[in-house]
Formats: C-alpha cells, sequence, structure tokens
C-alpha cells in the first residue's frame, strides 16, 4: 500500500490505470514511490477498446517473459494487408512462424483482460488501485503548480507532488491543464467494433490457423466511402471486426457507423470469414489519429501526460499501434517523475527528463518519422481511388481475354490510372511523399 | 446460410453491451441550440445513437447507452450545445472481461 504523509500526501497519483497509467505506477511503485492509480471504472480496462492488437516488446524491459503470464488471445503468426472494392479484394498475406514462438510479436488481447493484468503487476508493486473512482480536476497551489487532483468522492481531493495523467484520449486533465489548443476533429477517427463469437475450429480453418496462432488483417477500402479502414482479428473463439472512421467524414455522410460495419461484413471477401457468428459485444473509442502534428505539450508543473492522452497512438497505415506507445510513455514518465522527486524538484524543468526519453526512443522517433504517414493514408486519393486504381490493374492482370493477347503491365497501370481519376503528378507526388515516410 | 448483417437490429446490437447506468446523466443536449443546427453531424456518427431527430424538427437525446467515446462532442459545430463529462466513477459502460 502506498504511504501517505501526515498531510495525506502521496508522491505520485497517475489518473488511469491503461497500458499508460499502469506502466508508470509500476516503474514509481517498484522504486518505493508512493502511488495512487485512480481508474474511474470497476475495474482497469472496463472502459478501453481497441481493435485488437497489442505489441510487447517493450515488456521486456518493465516485466521480462511476460508472455508466460499475459492475457493474451493468439500470437499473430500471420498479417494481411487488404485493399477492397465493392467486389474485389487484393491481400498481401505474410505469415511467420517465429511470430507464434517466444519472444513473440504482437499478440491480440481483449483490452480489460490486458489493462486489467498490467495493473494488477503495478499493484504487486505496492502501487494503490483505487477503482470507480473519476479525477474531475486538478488541484494547484498558488503559483499554478499541479499538487493532486480532485475526484467524484465525497471529500476526494487527493494530493501527490506529482500528478501523471493518463487519462485517454478525451484527457479533461491535459485540456484543464491547457497543453492542447483547440480540439480539431480532424485529428481523430473513431473505432468501431463488434466482437463476433464463433467455435475456435471455425476460426482455426477459415482463417488457416492452428492453436494460439492468429491473424491481423488491416483494410484499405471496405469504409463505405468514408475516409478510414477496416481490420478483422481473431481472438481465441472470437472475432474483431470493425471499421476506424475519419470523425469529419463520418459526419459529413449519411451512413451510420453499424450500416458501415454492416457493409464490411456482407462484402464478399469478408462474409465467408463472419457468417454464422454472433454478436457478442459493440464498442467503439475515439483515436488520436494525426500523430506528430496533434501531439500537446507533454508537460506542466508538478504534471505530465502519457498514452492517448498525449496522442501517441501511431496511425500510420501499414503499422497501426498505440498500447505499445502508451505502455513506453507511461514507463517514461514513471523514470522522469522518479528522477524529479528523487532531486526534489517536481516542476516542469524537473520533470524535463520525460520529453527528452520520448525524444530519444522509438516514441517520438517513430512518430517524428511517420509525421506524413496519417494524412497520406486517409487522404482522399488513397481513400477513394487507388483501391480502384490497384485492384482493377491486378483484376486486368489475371484476366485471360483470349482472343486478345496479354497487355503490358505498365499500359494497363496506366489506363486504370486514368480510368480511376488520377493525375500522373498526383501519383508521382503521393509516391515520393510515401518513400520519404516509409523508406 | 447466407446472413445479411444488415438486418441485425441496432437494439440487438446495443443489447449485446454492458452498462451500468447511473441516474444522473454525464451528457446534457441544449435542445434548443440543436434546433437551429443544420448539419447535425451527431446524428449520423455517434455510434451508440443517442441522438434522433424529432418529427418536430428537434433532437432527442438519451445517455444511457454511451460508450463515453467522445465523437458527439469533437463534431458538434454548436457552441455549447453538448455538455460532456464522464459518468460518475463506476457507472457507463463496462466492456467485458473473459
Amino acid at each position: 500500500m502506498a504511504d501517505t504523509d501526515t498531510a495525506g500526501q502521496v508522491d505520485v497519483i497517475v489518473v488511469g490505470a491503461g497500458p499508460a497509467g499502469a506502466a508508470a505506477a509500476t516503474v514509481l511503485a517498484r522504486k518505493g514511490y508512493s502511488v495512487i492509480l485512480l481508474e474511474r471504472g470497476t475495474f482497469p480496462g472496463s472502459k478501453n477498446m481497441y481493435g485488437g492488437v497489442v505489441y510487447p516488446r517493450i515488456l521486456d524491459q518493465l516485466h521480462p517473459e511476460w508472455w508466460n503470464e499475459a492475457p493474451i488471445q493468439r500470437w499473430v503468426t500471420r498479417r494481411s494487408t487488404m485493399v477492397l472494392t465493392d467486389t474485389q479484394a487484393l491481400t498481401i498475406d505474410f505469415r511467420s512462424a517465429s511470430w507464434g514462438k517466444p519472444p513473440y510479436n504482437g499478440a491480440t488481447a481483449y483490452r480489460p483482460d490486458w489493462d486489467h493484468w498490467l495493473a494488477g503487476k503495478a499493484e504487486a508493486e505496492g502501487a494503490q488501485l483505487v477503482c470507480s473512482t473519476t479525477a474531475t480536476g486538478l488541484l494547484r497551489d498558488s503559483s499554478g503548480h499541479v499538487v493532486g487532483v480532485t475526484t467524484d468522492r465525497p471529500d476526494g481531493d487527493l494530493h501527490a507532488k506529482v500528478v501523471i495523467a493518463c487519462d485517454g484520449v478525451n484527457s479533461f486533465l491535459a485540456k484543464e491543464a491547457g497543453l492542447y489548443g483547440e480540439v480539431d476533429a480532424a485529428n481523430y477517427t473513431v473505432g468501431v467494433k463488434q466482437t463476433i463469437a464463433l467455435p475456435k475450429e471455425v476460426i482455426d480453418e477459415r482463417f488457416a490457423v492452428r492453436d494460439r496462432e492468429g491473424v491481423d488483417i488491416e483494410i484499405l477500402g471496405g469504409t463505405s466511402g468514408v475516409n478510414g479502414g477496416g481490420f478483422v482479428y481473431t481472438n481465441l473463439d472470437t472475432l474483431a471486426v470493425g471499421v476506424v472512421l475519419k470523425l469529419p467524414k463520418l459526419g459529413a455522410q449519411q451512413l451510420r457507423p453499424e450500416e458501415i460495419i454492416a457493409n464490411l461484413k456482407d462484402h464478399p471477401a469478408i462474409a465467408p470469414l463472419v457468417e454464422g457468428g454472433e454478436v457478442k459485444e459493440y464498442s467503439a473509442h475515439v483515436i488520436p489519429e494525426a500523430g506528430l502534428s496533434m501531439m500537446p505539450r507533454m508537460t506542466g508543473d508538478g504534471l505530465l501526460i502519457a498514452g492517448d492522452a498525449a496522442a501517441m497512438c501511431l496511425a500510420a497505415g501499414i503499422w497501426l499501434e498505440g498500447v505499445n506507445f502508451a505502455m513506453a510513455s507511461g514507463m517514461y514518465a514513471g523514470e522522469a517523475t522518479a528522477e524529479a522527486l528523487a532531486k526534489g524538484d517536481p516542476s516542469a524543468e524537473g520533470l524535463a527528463g520525460y520529453e527528452r526519453r520520448l525524444n530519444n526512443t522509438f516514441v517520438l522517433r517513430d512518430h517524428r518519422k511517420l509525421r506524413r504517414a496519417p494524412s497520406l493514408v486517409l487522404s482522399d486519393r488513397v481513400q477513394h481511388l487507388y483501391p480502384d486504381m490497384i485492384t482493377n490493374t491486378v483484376e486486368r492482370m489475371f484476366r485471360v481475354d483470349n482472343p486478345a493477347p496479354k497487355p503490358g503491365l505498365l499500359r494497363v497501370l496506366n489506363q486504370e490510372r486514368r480510368r480511376a481519376g488520377v493525375k500522373l503528378k498526383d501519383l508521382a507526388r503521393d509516391t515520393i511523399d510515401g518513400l520519404r515516410t516509409f523508406g | 446460410m447466407t446472413q445479411r448483417w444488415a438486418e441485425l437490429s441496432f437494439e440487438d446490437l446495443i443489447g449485446a453491451t454492458r452498462f451500468d447506468i447511473h441516474e444522473q446523466a454525464h451528457i446534457t443536449v441544449d435542445a434548443s441550440v440543436c434546433r437551429d443546427c443544420s448539419t447535425r453531424e451527431c446524428v449520423v456518427a455517434c455510434p451508440a445513437k443517442l441522438f434522433v431527430p424529432t418529427s418536430d424538427g428537434g433532437i432527442l437525446f438519451n445517455y444511457e447507452q454511451c460508450f463515453e467515446c467522445g465523437t458527439c462532442y469533437m463534431l458538434c459545430n454548436k457552441e455549447g450545445a453538448i455538455t460532456w463529462t464522464y459518468p460518475e466513477g463506476g457507472h457507463g459502460v463496462v466492456f467485458k472481461r473473459t
């Protein structure tokens, strides 16, 4: 248990027992600091939802051999990237047997399981987990330093030397602290998902996997004309099927999210995968999609923000990650806080080790490298023109038009480019942009 | 067997999710502001279908089966129409553990 001093103060309050908060609390409790880990749900993870894949490599540092105990559904041994039009599908399908063995790569997992487990690790280190309690605001001293939070419990003010806000994508604490500018809906998507039950053997057969092997299918197109993407992930005996939709585009048309998912599930390439399943849960969550360009300031006097609260999700098309960025940023927030407390300086300056760590690790290095990716992936050309161009080119490549002889592929591509309405200079520009981003 | 997913009712869909509803609304909507709104993006975008236009030109809002996602207030173009907070601790949506 956290020791509170006579003023009822702990060293650190971590708001939000998601992956960022649990990691921060673990680091600090392990170093002997008193930590309260606040969670507004009845248990950690009860409010949390994502598509379904976690890449826990960073946990090697926090919880070595985590794979022996982590509550995963399946190890992702097969990754497919699919381009859909109304009647076509082009899939690039990669499998690796090594991803099904230690130290593994990615896994499907339910967030209520994963987050509950990770927060339990923080508790085991001595952090005090307080559930069913919503942090409603920041407490400040006369000089404006954050010195705790208000909560919705009676007499619920909690005092601490440092507050680490891991309160998710809507982070009211980061906004209250003035770390964000104006919220722009264009920086956000909403992820909407159905969890669909099917017997394990049926999933194994349909997805050509065995035992704990699993599949991650990311889809371009298949969102009924709304900029975004689709996904199908295999859990042990359910499928996660859903879409991610750019908010302003979703708001400016007539199809509702569940109708867009229904269309995806009725697509000829997807329908045979999900047929006969029963919806076990329907869920939604907003995603900070725009990466580096939307990131807030990370540090205030007595305050750090991590995870989705700091817009850490990486939505870079072929890389869709978030939980790993949350866990890492939480770890670094915990380390920097410990450093500041050891120096006796919890001011923004004393907490500067946080941004230094973010800058020197994959957290911000990936975001800097891929800063152009979110807008490119969600651009109108990539979303609405290229899928037709690509699938029609491939269809003509594989179609046998005897007695006509086979056409040259470049000629077909060029014809299909024109038919899709793609200007050569735009294609060239996007290609260069793509190479600069991903190359 | 051919299943048409479009035939699944929204009530059945949202009925699959657990909500521990608090008696006090965590989101309030100023219906008089909504009456003048021409875009009403919340109606199409809210994944929980909590905003329903009424025949007399207003918007009916229900907070109960809310995912607490934030889509509505981010898309709302009318200053002050939606007041959005989290529900009281321990209430609202509860995603399932295995």
